[in-house]
């Protein structure tokens, strides 16, 4: 009885989606008095917000959520991104780095799911090298081009992207389309975390959140609805830079102006995040953290290797460890 | 559970929709532009020589692989099951240890077995011009040092581990590519290339991640591709042909001397018979073909016997040869044998092939790689021309099962590099050796040559640090 409600609202939301897509565009003025609306309230709306907004609105929460709901995103950092679309898939332009960091994160998704899945009695499960992770369902927040996505659903995970910025989001689609095989994995939206946790929750083994953390305007509301969507001893993974004097001046001062390994103004150093924080905020939501290791990056080389030392760059595995929230349903 | 599945249904209905409106373009821009609809693969091999017939085979052996779609072209049509002549054939490999090991991966070593090989365990290497003299074996004369194979007999134990190995794996004969659409290139609509086509000679075009250029010494892979290739001909040829000797002997001594005019070279192949590979003039390589038989035996023999020529500089030579030898095989002691003499030629087994040094300054761009001959091709004098290509494919295969684990796309330039890096490091020093040593011969001694090909190199993997520098001094 509750899946047939599940999966009501997983329609309803999905129809939303096509609205996006054209499908049922007729309806889009309907909402364009609320657009006005809010701009009078002085926010500032751009593109993304609006189409966000929008479809939003399809969905009968009640209103006054809305602003809430899109806190996390910060449209400046959404734009910088957008603008840097078609770069996405050049290995040795703007996001090599992203690239080659894939060396060490997929091995650590990978092998933390393998362990969390035998833990949970499925030791006959059979695992091929080429599909390591079937059968698992994982959200990759803020994926971009699908850098991170489409190896996940290489090796067989049933993967949903979504990113905040709709061109992102299209050059994700565009370059997955050819390979069926990992296509059929693979659905990319345009959405935010939040978007989801109405016909989502507690939904995935798994949810990732690489490099960006450091991009959104509210931390504590993005990792808490991050973490809303994931299964009871699911995992929830989290890659991004530490706030310390040393990543003010790697990160920001020689990545950005001095080597320009990354595009000026992709970081703000405020927004960075130790992962102390990161830790309490996980623990306020229900997680507990299994490992915080320092990523280390080597411009020349241009690879990524596994440090103790954390003040840099770092990522972390926390598992959901709150039985509470699941028996209750919503909170 | 029923939830999961009304997910996965209804997100695939939303993809659908979404890929209609969005992408719809894309794919027809495409079928507009091409001939044909590309045939999608993941992993298109060029050539089936031993080389790229073996890369399509530790593929198809190898569990990781199990769902991708392989294919492999090979210019020659099919040649049918092989039966082992009882004749040998003139064409032979030394194979080291490391390629049978690469070959009993996939079961080929078991398949020659029983076909026919010969092991060596001892080669001893001399001097016309002095009494310098290095012997090569292990202690107890109890592991082979090399294996001498038939060329067929390499070519055909490898189809046949092939032919037994999965589906995923297809193999087109009488195919050969005819022309390329490389990543990068801009279509006619103004689109950047993400993928490697491949426009094949029966009118099919294959979309690939992964184009493995196999095609020998004149690769069109390489070629096509543009990538900067160091040629140097040698001015030499190498005559080969199957030799009968005197005596049954146990014959598992590889011999080697060097001549004023090139090394001349004698590989066991069985009890009473050797195989000739004699690096010589064109001039005197035309004239050892067409001589009678027994003349072309006396010349042989007077090759390895006659003591005329000595002259101090070519002790040096030998020094610097033994010492790279020294570092891939176990020094034995000195004391020198006499090799066995040769009695009689088989008939129409006499042929010459002409030598050069081909070295591409790189093996790798983005969904191109390139093995054996494609990417290196050596001096005989070593035996290691064929072992360097079967290494190009333990390596490749290492790494493209690294990046296929890692879900990553195995035509990702970031995986091959590795391959190139891997291989240079160790094809490199062997020709450049192997070919300084050929080059004390030669009148036309010019260094220079290879200094380019090396120095480029350099240069290319200071790319990065040029770049870095460049884009600074614009900000
Ligand atoms: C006289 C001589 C003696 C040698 N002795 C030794 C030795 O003792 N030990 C040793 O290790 N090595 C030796 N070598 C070297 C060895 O023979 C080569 O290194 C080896 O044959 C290279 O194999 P390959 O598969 O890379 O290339 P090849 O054998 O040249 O194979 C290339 C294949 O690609 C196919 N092809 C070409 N173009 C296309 C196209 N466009 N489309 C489709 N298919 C295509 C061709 O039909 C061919 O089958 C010797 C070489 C010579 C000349
Ligand atoms: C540095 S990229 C990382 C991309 C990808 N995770 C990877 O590692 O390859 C950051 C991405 O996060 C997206 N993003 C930033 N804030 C977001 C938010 N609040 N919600 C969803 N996506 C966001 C940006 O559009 C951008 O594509």
């Amino acid at each position: 009885m509750n899946t047939i409600k599940y999966s009501n609202r997983l329609i309803k939301f999905l129809c939303n989606r096509s609205d996006f897509h054209g499908l049922c565009r007729k309806t889009a003025h309907l909402f364009h008095e609320e657009q006005v609306h809010w701009r009078k309230k002085s926010f500032s709306l751009s593109r993304h917000f609006r189409t966000t907004s929008q479809r939003l609105d399809l969905n009968d929460k009640p209103k006054v959520e809305r602003p809430r709901a899109q806190t996390t995103i910060d449209e400046e950092e959404i734009k910088r991104f957008s603008a840097l679309a078609q770069l996405w898939w050049d290995e040795e332009g703007e996001f090599t780095a992203l690239h080659t960091m894939n060396e060490l994160r997929v091995p650590l998704i990978v092998n933390a799911l393998i362990e969390q899945k035998q833990k949970t009695g499925a030791e006959s499960h059979q695992f091929k090298a080429h599909s390591q992770l079937e059968g698992f369902k994982i959200l990759d927040v803020g994926s971009g081009g699908g850098i991170l996505s489409e190896p996940l659903a290489r090796l067989g995970a049933f993967v949903i992207g979504i990113d905040a910025s709709e061109e992102n989001i299209k050059i994700a689609q565009a370059h997955v389309i050819r390979n069926e095989e990992v296509a059929c994995n693979i659905k990319y939206i345009c959405a935010t975390v939040e978007d989801l946790i109405e016909s989502e929750e507690r939904s995935f083994d798994c949810v990732i959140a690489s490099e960006v953390v450091e991009h959104v305007l509210d931390a504590p509301m993005f990792i808490k609805a991050c973490c809303k969507l994931v299964k009871p001893g699911g995992s929830m993974f989290l890659t991004t830079i530490n706030r310390t004097n040393l990543s003010y001046l790697l990160g920001v001062v020689a990545a950005e102006r001095l080597l320009r390994i990354v595009e000026p103004g992709t970081h703000n150093w405020n927004k960075f995040i130790s992962p102390q924080d990161l830790q309490y905020l996980l623990d306020h939501n229900g997680f507990s953290t299994r490992l915080v290791h320092g990523m280390m990056y080597n411009p020349v080389t241009k690879r990524w290797s596994w440090t103790e030392n954390t003040s840099i760059n770092y990522a972390l595995h926390a598992v959901c460890t709150d039985q509470a929230l699941h028996v209750d349903g919503q909170t | 559970m029923a939830g999961v599945k009304a997910f996965f249904n209804v997100t695939n209905k939303y993809f659908h929709l979404s890929t209609h409106t969005k992408s719809s373009n894309i794919i027809y821009r495409y079928i507009s532009s091409t001939s044909s609809v590309p045939r999608d693969v993941d992993i298109v091999i060029s050539g089936g020589g031993m080389v790229g017939a073996a890369m399509a085979c530790a593929l198809a052996h190898n569990e990781i692989f199990e769902k991708k779609k392989i294919i492999l072209l090979e210019a020659a049509p099919e040649r049918g099951k092989y039966i082992l002549p009882e004749n040998y054939t003139n064409r032979t490999c030394a194979l080291s240890p490391a390629t049978v090991r690469l070959l009993e991966s996939f079961g080929a070593w078991d398949e020659i077995k029983e076909m026919r090989y010969q092991p060596v365990k001892r080669m001893q290497v001399w001097d016309a011009c002095s009494d310098a003299l290095i012997t090569f074996n292990n202690e107890d004369l109890n592991d082979d040092l090399a294996y001498i194979v038939e060329n067929d007999v390499i070519l055909a134990a490898i189809m046949n581990r092939l032919n037994a190995a999965g589906d995923n794996v297809e193999i087109h004969y009488s195919t050969s590519a005819t022309s390329y659409k490389f990543p990068g290139e801009i279509d006619d609509e103004g689109n950047k290339e993400s993928w490697l086509t491949v426009n094949v000679s029966n009118g099919q075009s294959l979309r690939t991640d992964l184009l493995i250029g196999a095609d020998g010494f004149r690769s069109s892979v390489r070629e096509k591709s543009n990538f900067h290739t160091m040629n140097f001909d040698y001015k030499q040829m190498a005559v080969v042909a199957t030799l009968h000797l005197s005596e049954s002997v146990e014959n598992t001594v590889a011999w080697q001397r060097f001549l004023k005019t090139g090394p001349i070279a004698l590989l066991p192949l069985s009890a009473n018979l050797s195989s000739l590979v004699w690096s010589t003039t064109p001039e005197n390589a035309r004239n050892l073909l067409i001589i009678p038989e027994d003349s072309f035996v006396d010349a042989v023999n007077d090759a390895f016997w006659n003591d005329n020529d000595k002259d101090p500089l070519t002790g040096r030579i030998l020094e610097s040869f033994s010492s790279i030898l020294q570092n891939l095989l176990p020094v034995g002691a000195v004391s020198k044998q006499l090799p066995p003499t040769v009695i009689g030629v088989e008939e129409k087994s006499r042929a010459a092939f002409p030598l050069s040094l081909t070295h591409s300054s790189n093996y790798v761009k983005p969904r191109i790689a390139l093995i054996g001959d494609a990417a290196h091709r050596i001096h005989p004098l070593a035996g290691q021309g064929v072992n360097l290509g079967f290494g190009d494919v333990s390596c490749l295969n290492e790494i493209l099962t690294k990046a296929v684990g890692l879900g990553s796309d195995p035509g990702s330039l970031k995986h091959l590099l590795e391959y190139e890096t891997k291989r240079q490091r160790h094809v490199i020093p062997v020709m450049a050796t192997i070919d300084g040593l050929q080059r004390l011969y030669t009148t036309n001694f010019s260094p220079l040559v290879l200094l380019r090909s090396l120095g480029l190199h350099t240069t290319n993997s200071l790319h990065f640090i040029k770049n870095r520098i460049i884009r600074q001094a614009s900000v």
